[in-house]
Parts: structure tokens; C-alpha cells; sequence
């Protein structure tokens, strides 16, 4: 009983942890999915019912969502808007990404630490890329 | 569900009744979103402007509006399963569960019918 202990590992805890790009990917995916399905599909049933209910609809829903044409809150709103659908398509390239990368541990692969990092840091950089690649290609042809 | 044999396992399903369905279910809408909206976001993003009469012109054509109509059953089917998992997680009260439980099976369904039947009215051409 005389001899020395080597400082042993520590558990994980609720209370003594560290962010990983796991954890992080993990919550993201569940952030992003969820902002998808109410404010994406929200959206989407917008945009779908403004253009079956005619040119007028489709330019209120033009006016708040991106133009601002009328001022006022619309102001507020367009930038919000913009914000909110450059969001919206980060959160989709993310959930994608991520989504790709659970299909992929379905099979049993890619759970080596070092291997499960790597790609859940991907994901984030593939989702950034594609988002600003997506929004420069709409916005600056 | 049984005493440990295949037959019984199947028989039982698991303590949900219904197997794998619900995580089956959700990696093929998963796979079906990726084809869908990757398809949408690139015809979107070809299209040469964003006025009425392009993006409805779009949308009437055969190939975006099927496209469309089953983005609202694959979508909203895939979104439902998602955020029923995200409650199941967070919600504990009795009260609570029930709001979900109706949450989960009503609004998903009439978002959807109410997505469709906005696709074929641009599809049909009625007003």
C-alpha cells in the first residue's frame, strides 16, 4: 500500500468536461434539424402559398422576407430575413454534412477518435464552403 | 418478446412494438431529403431571376412540381420523426407530452396537405 498511485483518468462528468468537435457536431445536428423543420418548413410553406395565391402574395412575401420595398418594419424584417435564409441554408449544408456522416457510422465505421474528429470537423467546413459558395453564386453571377 | 429466440424477437418488436421502424424511417426520408432538396436549392439557384412569373413558371413544370410534391411528404415526414425524438428527449410532464403528442401528429400532416395542395394549384394552372 506504500506505493505511489498515478494520477488516474478522469471520468467524464456532468460537471468536468471539455467541448469536442463530436459533442459539438452532435448538438448541431439536432439545432439545425429542428431550425429546418420550423423555420425552413415555415418558410417554405410561405413561399409555396404566396405563389399559388398569385403575383401579389408572392411580391408580400418578397417585400418582407428580402426586399424591404415598403420600409417601416419591413426594413427590420428583409434583414432579418436575409439573415435567417443564409441561416437556413447553413443549417441544411450542416445537417446534411452530419447527417452524410450518421449514415455512415450506421455502417460501424468511423468511430476511432481520431478518425470520428476529423470528420466531424469536416462537416463543419464543408457546411461553411458550401454556404458561402451557394450565396456568392446567387448573389454575384 | 419471447425468451430470447429470433421468432421471439420478432414477434415482440422491442419495447416500442414496432422495431425499427421509426429509425429505418428516418435514414430513408434522410436519404430521399438529400436528393430532393439538392435538386431544389440547384434548380433555385440556376434560375435566371426571382420574379413571379419565373419561379411559378418553375414550379408549374412537371419535373419541380413532383419534385415539390414529394419534398412535402418526404420532408415533413422527416422533420416530424426529428423533432418528436427532440421531445421525447426534453419534455417530461405528463401535460407537456400530451401538447407534444398532439403537436407531432396534427400539424406535420396539415402543413403538408396545405404544401401540396398549393403545388397543384400552381401545377393545374387554377388560381
Amino acid at each position: 500500500m506504500a506505493q505511489t498511485r498515478k494520477a488516474r483518468p478522469i471520468s467524464p462528468h456532468l460537471q468536468i468536461w471539455r467541448w469536442g468537435p463530436a459533442m459539438l457536431v452532435s448538438i448541431l445536428h439536432r439545432i439545425t434539424g429542428n431550425g429546418l423543420a420550423f423555420g425552413g418548413l415555415g418558410l417554405l410553406l410561405w413561399w409555396i402559398g404566396a405563389l399559388a395565391s398569385g403575383a401579389e402574395a408572392y411580391q408580400t412575401f418578397l417585400d418582407w422576407v428580402w426586399l424591404g420595398t415598403d420600409g417601416g418594419l419591413q426594413t427590420v424584417t428583409s434583414l432579418l430575413g436575409k439573415v435567417v435564409l443564409v441561416g437556413l441554408t447553413w443549417a441544411f449544408f450542416q445537417h446534411a454534412a452530419s447527417g452524410i456522416r450518421h449514415l455512415i457510422l450506421d455502417i460501424g465505421a468511423g468511430y476511432e477518435l481520431e478518425t470520428n474528429a476529423r470528420w466531424s470537423s469536416l462537416t463543419i467546413v464543408f457546411s461553411i464552403l458550401l454556404t458561402i459558395a451557394f450565396w456568392a453564386f446567387v448573389l454575384l453571377r | 418478446m419471447g425468451n430470447g429466440t429470433s421468432i421471439g424477437r420478432v414477434r415482440g418488436l422491442g419495447s416500442s412494438h414496432e422495431g425499427t421502424h421509426h429509425w429505418l424511417t428516418a435514414r430513408l426520408t434522410a436519404v430521399g431529403n438529400l436528393v430532393l432538396i439538392t435538386f431544389i436549392v440547384v434548380s433555385l439557384a440556376l434560375l435566371p431571376d426571382y420574379s413571379y412569373a419565373t419561379v411559378r413558371g418553375w414550379v408549374a413544370r412537371p419535373l419541380p412540381s413532383i419534385a415539390l410534391i414529394l419534398t412535402m411528404i418526404n420532408t415533413f415526414t422527416h422533420a416530424r420523426m426529428g423533432v418528436q425524438v427532440m421531445l421525447e428527449d426534453y419534455v417530461h410532464e405528463e401535460g407537456g407530452k400530451i401538447a407534444a403528442w398532439l403537436l407531432v401528429n396534427i400539424v406535420p400532416f396539415a402543413a403538408a396537405a396545405f404544401g401540396i395542395l398549393s403545388v397543384l394549384r400552381i401545377a393545374l394552372g387554377g388560381a
